[in-house]
């Protein structure tokens, strides 16, 4: 059998491995939508990338920070209502955002000029009021876009995103690098699994952090290369099956009543947040 | 009739040449075996049979029409050679990359526009006729070698294509899903159909093919029936299909001969 199993412990950067590919595999095949009952999961999908990609837009153009976090707090109702844990979002998407983020706004604390509110012990170095505001904006601007796309694909089955995006007119080539990106990084996720594993198997007692960080850099070319012969015949054997671009699947989308009524929820609510947000 | 024309065909991977002037044809109806060491081209042929590849120089010529990109560039001849033509790769796991079983399957029937009920009708035929309609709501990557191997030859077979191009069908499967499937091969399409199996694997020869081609470092070695190519050991051997085995008796005694390897 292949595949991961939760209860491995290994170091660092091989559970981050097997949690990322967790997480990616279970949002590719949106697990949560086949089983959920929530509101987004009974939502037709091309109502949910047009109304969700609109709240993404109207928080990216929005000039207030109130705007923002409005939207940020209706993304959270989303999840709630749609049976999403907000745990799982802390752990899987705000964290990982703050983090990424939080590494390109910290200098912005200090080096935007402006109104001095706090200075740091030691170091003299000064927050400004600027500052503050900047950083919140980038933080709260990415952490509400993060959280409204993983609403998406948590509550939609992945074929079904990319056939509504061909639906939307989106470039055939878009569409088939986004499924051939997403299978690519599951595929380098799984293949560096399996590479831990087999140098694990080979290897006598316990792996200092040093020694687990070099074999990872010493195996990155290997796996890069791999992976990408791996999604190369993927690829070929999805054109041997008669892949021509196009996204054809077996449901057929239809609008039901729920689904104006959200279409114009979502039309309502993103102009209000473009308007309020000027 | 032929049904594949393969005319000094050459391809190579950046430095290394995979195939090297290659001529050979295969009769429409015929189950063919394509023999060789790893690394010898049996793969890329396949993969240039099915139109995925594309030689360097030479031909290949499917009921008379030469594969190109340019042929495959226009639906009508795409759509139609998928709908003839299927490929079931060595590692089932490229061949999988549905969220389940089921739309696995489905998957061809839907690129080629087929009805949607005619679609579900024939894939649950096809997953009750290869045993496995019981793994239709499964993960594809998460099933076991076996299992994986049925549903990529499912994922190919429910097209009902004329012609089936196998590489190593049987590698990685125990001796009893081996079985199962060479029989699965025997009987499939009633010996109508073209079968075209690439393999190191000479035990089950003279079930899946009237004819072996033998290929050794992307060049024709031979051509001849089963039976006269398994007579052949000095061929096998340079092919490296058989290896002199050296042993000890209890005897104490030495003693070599042709051997064997089938899972490599």
């Amino acid at each position: 059998m292949s595949g991961f199993h939760s209860h491995r412990r290994g170091g660092l950067i091989e559970r981050t491995i097997e949690g990322l590919y967790l997480a990616m595999e279970r949002a590719l095949h949106a697990e949560n939508s086949a089983k959920g009952g929530g509101l987004l999961q009974r939502l037709d999908p091309r109502v949910k990338v047009a109304g969700l990609f609109a709240l993404i837009l109207a928080s990216a153009l929005a000039v207030r920070l109130w705007v923002i976090a409005a939207i940020f707090a209706l993304a959270i109702l989303l999840a709630a209502l749609s049976l999403i844990s907000i745990r799982m979002l802390a752990g899987r998407v705000w964290i990982g955002a703050l983090t990424f983020t939080g590494a390109i706004a910290i200098p912005a604390l200090f080096l935007t000029p402006g109104f001095p509110v706090y200075s740091l012990p030691g170091l003299h170095w000064t927050v400004t009021a600027q500052g503050v505001a900047t950083a919140s904006y980038l933080i709260l601007r990415v952490e509400t876009a993060a959280t409204l796309a993983l609403l998406l694909i948590f509550t939609t089955p992945w074929m079904h995103v990319l056939k509504a995006l061909r639906i939307f007119h989106v470039p055939v080539v878009f569409v088939v690098i986004l499924g051939m990106t997403c299978r690519y990084i599951l595929l380098m996720l799984q293949t560096a699994h399996e590479m831990f594993e087999s140098r694990k198997s080979r290897t006598v007692g316990a792996m200092s952090p040093g020694e687990q960080r070099r074999m990872a850099v010493s195996g990155a070319s290997v796996l890069l290369t791999k992976t990408f012969q791996l999604s190369g015949d993927v690829y070929l054997a999805m054109q041997s099956r008669g892949f021509r671009g196009e996204v054809y699947l077996l449901d057929d989308f239809q609008m039901k009543r729920l689904d104006w009524m959200a279409a114009m929820a979502f039309t309502v609510l993103t102009a209000a947040a473009v308007w309020a947000g000027r | 009739m032929t049904l594949f024309e393969v005319d000094r065909l050459t391809y190579s991977y950046e430095r290394l040449t995979a195939l090297d002037q290659l001529t050979l044809s295969i009769p429409e109806g015929s189950r063919v075996a394509l023999l060789g060491a790893n690394g010898s081209g049996k793969s890329t042929l396949l993969r240039l049979l099915d139109g995925l590849y594309f030689g360097q120089s030479g031909a290949v010529r499917f009921r008379g029409d030469e594969l190109t990109e340019d042929l495959f560039a226009h639906d009508d001849f795409a759509l139609e050679f998928r709908r003839e033509v299927g490929l079931v790769f060595q590692n089932p796991d490229v061949q999988l990359f549905n969220p389940t079983v089921f739309d696995e399957v489905a998957f061809s029937p839907l690129q080629l526009r087929w009805p949607k009920a005619e679609v579900r009708a024939r894939v649950d035929e096809i997953l009750n006729r290869l045993r496995i309609f019981h793994l239709k709501d499964r993960v594809p990557h998460r099933l076991s070698g076996g299992e994986k191997k049925r549903v990529a030859l499912a994922s190919v077979l429910v097209l009902d294509p004329a012609v089936l191009l196998l590489d190593e069908p049987t590698a990685a499967l125990d001796p009893r899903s081996q079985s199962q499937l060479i029989d699965l091969l025997v009987e499939w399409g009633g010996g109508a159909k073209s079968v075209i199996t690439a393999t190191h694997d000479l035990r089950d020869l003279g079930d899946i093919a009237d004819r072996c081609y033998v290929l050794d470092g992307g060049r024709l070695a031979a051509e001849a029936p089963p039976e006269e190519i398994l007579r052949d050991s000095e061929l096998l051997q340079r092919a490296n299909l058989i290896h002199a085995h050296r042993h000890r008796h209890a005897s104490g005694a030495m003693h070599s001969h042709p051997h064997t390897h089938s899972d490599e």
